[in-house]
């Protein structure tokens, strides 16, 4: 049942460009798509481990610049006379190796960062980003600082048979950011699923109890943290052979909250939440461009959140489902939905 | 040697108004366990009080500290009225993400309000700075210094002094008992919570005219707070003091013999370096969650 309605939202997904002409849209469609996938990998950790990571854009970022740098070459000076010279690569090339070195600085601020929790977390993730996009700024030889790395190659990918394929029109990025987003979703879906994933879940719910029967804490949360920066990196990629043009900007804390937003209003910890979440705040900003102010747009964000907090806590996907397992409940046995087995069972 | 004398009197003076900010944000993370994002719109909001009540009201200068800090004690106080008293008891996570909602609409709303502009003060003390030897400092700057030094102290006695302190400190160690022993916690909270934002409001004010003001200001002020607080340890106020005065000494350090443009960088480096190799603060007493 519910993978029948994940197979028909893929299929609405697809068809969105035979019905959907209008370019403004579409971009907003792609950028948001780009940021649903940032949002799925942030969920990972906030919904499945418990995490508050609020340095989520720093992997994005990351991500972004080191597709960019790769298929643009650079020439930067090291410290005692060395110098890397390196000529520009495919776009495709640069799109793996975002993933695996936003995956390494994943494992690396997993390490550090998972010595403390709660509120020491949060600060240490948030500071992580922030000296990220210093970093980006002030480190003007390898990135151009605020002058923004311009003219990033378009993304290009060799198909079998059909040669090298520019990815020149919306059309085209669009059924991009939907293959990797449906591979992301099926990625989580299974790592969800599996035995690391009850295991992530066990933590969330009582780590002393987890430890107690054999589960490794800092393992199954740098795993995490490595797959989920691994894929924010992906994400990265995406944006900067679609937009073209990466600053420092691209770091701001303001990112990550977008991402948070999403995934707190779609609902932590679903699937699915994330998608919601993500197509309501990806797309509303295109409703209330004609009747709002970017400022007063940013206030309503603001006001959103907090709303859902004290309304919704659970998220707008779990709510549903919680809804519709009851009504099933109440002939037989309740039926526990998967991703929200804890809160049937609280509220049973 | 003379470079790094004006290098010291610059921390004095930074070192003070950061004081104010980690004594705020350390009363109301120790206390309440919240993490006070809206600790830097506080900032920001004393600065444009002091704007609007030199420029606006054309009220005098000296004048606009008191208000400053007035106001900010009254929005930290609405602030905790209507979006922690109801939210008590629920996990930290759901107080840090209404926060940061929070903050998300108040700083946009500054944004709307007053525009992206930034703002100067003009102040009544005189161009020319003081020269002592082969230094020199604005008297704008030991102003300054001397009114943050006069807060710390005034709040300083308020917790240790005062009844209300007695009980703010009773509720920080044990909130049961202290509320077992006629405590008002929900008093307690909202009294500290307008407390620490009356602080950072103060902070903004003071720093406002040094500075430009804008609205984005406070993001920069909170993440230094709560380098503070991690340095000095929770609900520790002389902690809170101590690490005001080393975030400012690492700042002007960092800008003047490594690179200018990293010198916001050394609160996030001090953050990450002390919660990896020392998680409890520098100056902790008692245990921390860790």
């Amino acid at each position: 049942m519910k993978s029948a309605l994940a197979i028909l939202s893929v299929v609405a997904f697809a068809s969105v460009p035979f019905w959907l002409r209008d370019p403004y849209l579409m971009n907003a469609l792609i950028t948001t798509g780009i940021f649903i996938i940032g949002a799925m990998s942030l969920n990972l950790l906030l919904g499945f481990t418990g995490q508050l990571s609020l340095g989520h854009i720093a992997f994005f970022g990351i991500g972004a610049y080191v597709s960019a740098l790769t298929s643009l070459g650079f020439d930067v000076g090291l410290p005692f006379g060395f110098r890397i010279v390196h000529a520009p690569w495919p776009p495709i090339v640069g799109f793996v190796l975002a993933i695996v070195v936003a995956g390494l600085c994943g494992y690396l601020v997993g390490l550090l960062s998972f010595r403390v929790r709660g509120a020491y977390f949060v600060i240490v993730t948030i500071s992580f980003a922030e000296v990220v996009r210093l970093v980006a700024l002030n480190w003007v030889e390898l990135t151009q600082g605020p002058l923004a790395l311009t003219n990033v190659p378009l993304m290009t990918i060799g198909l079998p048979g059909l040669g090298d394929l520019t990815l020149r029109t919306k059309l085209q990025n669009y059924y991009l950011v939907l293959a990797v987003a449906v591979v992301t979703y099926v990625l989580i879906s299974r790592l969800v699923h599996s035995h690391f994933g009850r295991a992530m879940r066990g933590l969330m719910e009582n780590e002393t109890l987890a430890v107690s029967v054999g589960i490794d804490v800092t393992r199954t949360l740098t795993l995490a943290a490595v797959i989920s920066a691994g894929i924010a990196g992906a994400a990265g990629s995406l944006y900067a052979h679609y937009i073209r043009i990466i600053d420092p900007e691209v770091f701001a804390f303001i990112n990550t909250v977008t991402m948070v937003i999403m995934v707190i209003t779609g609902g932590k910890g679903s699937l699915a939440g994330p998608v919601v979440g993500g197509m309501i705040f990806g797309l509303l900003p295109v409703f209330l461009r004609p009747i709002m102010a970017p400022e007063a747009q940013w206030i309503a964000y603001g006001g959103v959140l907090i709303v859902i907090l004290f309304v919704l806590p659970r998220g707008i996907v779990p709510s549903l489902a919680l809804r519709f397992a009851k009504r099933r409940s109440r002939p037989e046995k309740a039926a526990p939905v998967a991703f929200s087995e804890r809160s049937v069972k609280e509220h049973a | 040697m003379s470079e790094f004398l004006q290098h010291l009197i610059n921390m004095l003076v930074l070192g003070g108004t950061y004081a104010l900010l980690g004594i705020g944000l350390t009363l109301i993370f120790g206390i309440m366990n919240v993490v006070n994002f809206t600790h830097g719109v506080l900032y920001t909001f004393g600065a444009y009080i002091m704007f609007i009540v030199v420029h606006q009201l054309g009220i005098n200068f000296f004048l606009a500290l008191p208000l400053a800090v007035l106001a900010g004690w009254l929005l930290g106080a609405a602030i905790e009225l209507t979006l922690l008293r109801p939210l008590r008891g629920s996990d930290i996570d759901t107080t840090m993400l209404v926060m940061i909602g929070a903050w998300i609409a108040m700083q946009s709303g500054a944004l709307w309000i007053w525009g992206g502009v930034a703002k100067s003060v003009t102040t009544p003390f005189p161009e020319a700075p003081l020269v002592l030897g082969p230094v020199s400092v604005s008297w704008l700057r030991l102003f300054v210094l001397a009114a943050a030094a006069m807060l710390i102290v005034v709040t300083y006695l308020l917790i240790n002094r005062t009844k209300l302190g007695c009980a703010m400190r009773a509720t920080f160690q044990d909130q049961d008992t202290a509320s077992l022993m006629g405590v008002n916690v929900d008093l307690i909270y909202t009294s500290t919570f307008a407390i620490g934002s009356s602080l950072a409001a103060a902070a903004g004010a003071l720093l406002g005219p040094v500075y430009v003001i804008f609205p984005q200001m406070g993001d920069l002020a909170a993440v230094k707070a709560f380098a503070i607080v991690i340095l000095g340890g929770l609900g520790n106020i002389t902690g809170a003091v101590i690490g005001g005065f080393i975030l400012a000494l690492a700042e002007e350090l960092g800008a003047g013999y490594v690179s200018s443009g990293y010198r916001d960088a050394m609160g996030f480096l001090i953050i990450i370096a002390v919660l990896i190799f020392k998680p409890t603060g520098l100056f902790a007493r008692s245990e921390r969650v860790g």
